[in-house]
């Protein structure tokens, strides 16, 4: 009983160590420039099929690969925001929106064109004993997955509040105007939030592959859970964006475990719905910032 | 016609009405005035409905009315304008008024689909009573024009019409006459008087520009940091001590028309 | 109607009618037969998006109701195809309100995103508990109507055009009525559309139901057309697909809509040799048209029309 229930928890984090990723870069983008980003998804399949061209195709060192592979992220992210973002004057939320998921198409299309409709998967970063844990078996691997997400949470952390650069990202959200008017190059600051929400999502596409394999089209459904779990800690804020993306990760795992595992996507879509409707602010948020937003 | 009773509202820490009363008279010209940030637009956006009051009472033609939504509150006879120009932008000037026709007439989504006769006999009288407001507010000559592309000074008065179109009791005018020059400003203080004159409506007028207040009103409530510190006629108010320390000493530095939010 | 619209509407009849007149070929037939129901959404999401501007992902789950619901009801209990697709009509409407109802209080992304999850939604339904699963089911009965069977592919084309025809003659009107204005209205100002006193909720939720009546509609024709259907033709793609067509076609436009609906049915066929092309392809064409022709194709060609009128009429 117990083992069970543990194994489908340790399998609903790893996943969960994902969403969150893909979360966080919902806000990275979202907090420089208010916009969503609907093509984060394919950033992570970015990550996780090239990784897997540097290091099984090419057969290039580990950490070489993935270095070049957050590279070739952080250049699609940089061509995104320059090629479709940059040039728009004034645009509206509907072209915003239909512009990121113009973006998400072509890059599908790409990776399609590249790596046709299989999936690919790659050893895990160690080799090694899972460990157990009254009897439930933890991978290595998941280890890794959710440490890498650790990691990036640090990061991230001391990137927005110690660096000038992280500090400067978040003065143009609270006031583009403002950041504008005490010298930050706004423009260079959404074009260096769309370079990290690509990295981000694609450390983990590096992270997860080994585990659940990685294939063209999945970026849509992790860019659907990595959105429930921004939303429900309110959007914009990372530490919500984690605990929202575990609580999904968890929550499929289960559903999947215990009810039925073609219905796993539908627990996501079904609490997103569900916080969309009832709760657009986040269910981790205040009243008082509740009135400040916009929906 | 109306009456503000004991309004309070606040938005988080920030208090922008405290205990505000006072009546509007059937067929009046109100005018509300005070300096930046003193309230004005909140108590309008209260008594239409946009904002609920932490406390207090809206009565309209005897009725209670702020607990109701913004739509209902427009069907009760209360229309207005904003501050900002709220036209329908990519619409032309005729359409603009022709919206403000909805709430009096009835046409749905089949009867429009499938063209039904009276449909159009409905539509025929939309487009000649709109017709009819825009000759009455000197816009005819605008009619097929997109109303982005109006100067400001007949954006605000588009608006007005639009308001007129609902066929309302009261008006509420937030701030008509900004960014307007001297002359638009006279027309529009003749169509305000106008307006309250052949169709009867009562006014209430949020405006910074004292000439055209003082002018065209009948009453004036003084707001200043969300509290009410004068009311009375023009006159009255002019003389008020604490109107002068608050506000109208300062004349001098307010230029016409002036406005921090623009 | 407007001069214009009368003009393009006789131009669509004698289209209509003419072309399985000129060509008898059953694969230009067919390829048309497919724009027309493409086209039938897309007129829809064009009311809902560029008229109402309330953004929708999920116009495929609407249009996965229509063939299901249809579908499963003549099959499996005997129905009469037109009592059939009506319930389906019905089915979808209800969805639209359970859908609306909360959503609309939504804007921008928040209801791109919740759309989007409900046609995701209705997707994983249908794989999961529509018979045959995820590999869908066959001998869907064909069209029929007072003991006439459509079964030919002139016929088919003649009845889903009809109905384009006959959608598009309702739409029309709507745009040009009181409640096409309000939807414009509410495009530009919520604010000042409920200073007027217009229930700006009703008719979001009214117009929300158009769309997903006129997907439903189309998915019906869609199922019983082709007689076998799979989820597979009512996921995310397809949603992606229709709004393409809006895009492509001119989203201010109705016009724009069947433009779009027919260019983009028609893309792939001409694209057919570049097989694994087609998604990239797809892709590059909504992200150019959204940067350079953002105003889309017919709105394009009425303003190159009305500046050459302009330079005649100039010239005299
Ligand atoms: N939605 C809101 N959220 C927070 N504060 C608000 C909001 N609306 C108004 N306020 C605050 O309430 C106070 C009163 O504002 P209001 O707009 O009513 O002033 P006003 O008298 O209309 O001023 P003005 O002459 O500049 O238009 C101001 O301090 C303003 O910042
Ligand atoms: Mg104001």
């Amino acid at each position: 009983m117990l083992t069970v229930f543990l194994q489908f928890l340790f399998s609903g984090l790893t996943v969960g160590a994902v969403y969150a990723l893909v979360g966080i870069g919902f806000n990275i983008t979202y907090n420089a420039t208010s916009i969503i980003n609907l093509a984060q998804g394919e950033f992570v399949v970015i990550g996780g099929l090239m990784m897997w061209f540097f290091s099984e195709s090419l057969k290039l060192p580990f950490l070489v690969s993935v270095a070049f592979t957050i590279v070739t992220a952080g250049i699609v992210g940089l061509f995104m925001e320059r090629l479709t973002i940059k040039p728009l004057k004034n645009p509206d939320l509907l072209l915003m929106i239909m512009i990121t998921i113009a973006v998400s198409i072509v890059l599908r299309g790409l990776l399609m064109l590249s790596f046709g409709k299989n999936p690919y998967v790659y050893p895990s970063f160690t080799e090694g004993e899972p460990v157990s844990i009254y009897g439930a078996i933890i991978q290595q691997q998941t280890l890794w997955v959710i440490g890498i997400t650790g990691f990036c949470i640090i990061v991230l952390f001391f990137f927005f509040k110690k660096t000038i650069t992280g500090k400067a990202m978040l003065a143009c959200a609270v006031n583009p105007t403002a950041a504008q008017l005490v010298g930050i190059n706004v423009s260079k600051m959404v074009m260096v939030s769309f370079v990290l929400s690509a990295i981000v999502g694609a450390i983990g596409g590096i992270a997860i592959t080994p585990i659940s394999l990685m294939e063209y089209d999945k970026g849509p459904m992790l860019a659907v859970k990595g959105f429930c779990a921004a939303i429900m800690g309110g959007l914009g804020s990372n530490r919500g964006a984690v605990l929202g993306g575990f609580l999904i990760g968890i929550l499929e795992s289960m559903t999947a475990g215990y009810i039925h595992s073609g219905l796993k996507d539908a627990v996501a879509l079904i609490i997103l719905l569900l916080i969309l409707f009832f709760k657009p602010a986040g269910i981790f948020v205040s009243k008082t910032m509740l009135q400040l937003r916009k929906f | 016609m109306l009456s503000i009773k004991e309004i309070s509202k606040s938005f988080g820490g920030l208090t922008a009405l405290r205990q505000i009363s006072f009546d509007v008279k059937k067929g009046d010209i109100k005018a509300l005035i005070g300096p930046n940030g003193a309230g004005k637009t909140t108590l309008l956006n209260i008594v239409s409905g946009i904002y609920q009051p932490d406390n207090g009472e809206v009565i309209f033609l005897g009725e209670k009315i702020v607990h109701l939504a913004p739509t209902k509150i427009a069907r009760k006879g209360i229309s207005r304008t904003f501050q900002h120009v709220e036209l329908f932008g990519n619409m032309t000037v005729i359409e603009n008024i022709m919206v403000g026709r909805h709430a009096k007439t009835k046409s749905g989504f089949f009867s429009s689909g499938f063209k039904l006769p009276f449909v159009m006999k409905e539509e025929r009288e939309i487009q000649r009573k709109s017709e009819e407001i825009l000759e009455y507010i000197n816009l005819g000559h605008r009619k097929d024009e997109y109303a982005s592309n109006l100067p400001i000074g007949e954006q605000r008065i588009l608006e007005i019409g639009r308001a007129l179109a609902t066929e309302p009791r009261l008006v509420l005018l937030d701030e008509p006459a900004a960014g307007l020059n001297m002359r638009e400003t006279r027309n529009l203080g003749e169509i305000i008087k106008k307006i309250r004159e052949e169709l009867k409506i009562t006014i209430v007028l949020v405006e910074h520009d004292m000439d055209l207040v003082m002018r065209i009103s009948d009453s004036v409530t003084v707001l200043n940091f969300g509290e009410v510190i004068a009311d009375g006629t023009p006159l009255e108010v002019q003389k008020n001590p604490e109107v002068i320390v608050a506000y109208l000493g300062d004349e001098e530095d307010i230029p016409r028309g002036y406005n921090a939010h623009t | 109607m407007k001069k214009g619209d009368s003009i393009a509407f006789f131009v669509l009849i004698f289209l209509i009618i003419l072309l399985p007149v000129l060509s008898g070929s059953t694969y230009t037939l067919t390829v048309g037969i497919f724009s027309g129901i493409n086209a039938l959404v897309a007129i829809g999401l064009c009311i809902l998006m560029g008229y109402a501007g309330q953004v929708s992902l999920g116009q495929a789950g609407f249009y996965g109701i229509g063939a299901y619901v249809s579908s499963v009801l003549s099959l499996h209990i005997g129905l009469p195809i037109v009592i059939s697709t009506i319930f389906a009509m019905i089915v979808a409407a209800i969805a639209a309100v359970i859908l609306s109802v909360p959503a609309l209080r939504l804007k921008g992304h928040y209801l791109a995103v919740a759309t989007l999850g409900f046609g995701e939604i209705i997707y994983i339904i249908l794989n999961e508990w529509g018979p045959g699963g995820p590999s869908g089911f066959g001998d869907i009965p064909h069209f029929s109507l007072l003991g006439y069977t459509v079964d030919s592919t002139t016929g088919y084309f003649y009845l889903i055009w009809g109905l384009v025809a006959a959608v598009m003659f309702f739409s029309i009107n709507l745009i040009h009525s009181r409640t096409g204005r309000a939807l414009r209205a509410i495009h530009e100002s919520e604010l000042a559309c409920n200073a007027m006193g217009l229930n700006v909720v009703a008719l979001k939720i009214k117009v929300f139901i158009l769309s997903a009546v006129y997907a439903s509609l189309a998915g019906s024709l869609y199922a019983h057309y082709v007689t076998f259907i799979s989820p597979s033709s009512f996921s995310l793609f397809y949603s992606i697909l229709v709004l393409m067509m809006v895009i492509v076609g001119g989203i201010t436009n109705l016009w724009g809509a069947i433009i779009g609906a027919v260019v983009i049915t028609v893309l792939p066929e001409l694209l057919r040799r570049f097989e694994e092309l087609d998604v990239l392809v797809y892709g590059l064409i909504l992200t150019l048209s959204l940067m350079f022709f953002k105003k889309g194709l017919v709105p394009i060609l009425i303003e190159k029309i009305k500046k050459l009128r302009g330079f005649a009429v100039a010239k005299h």
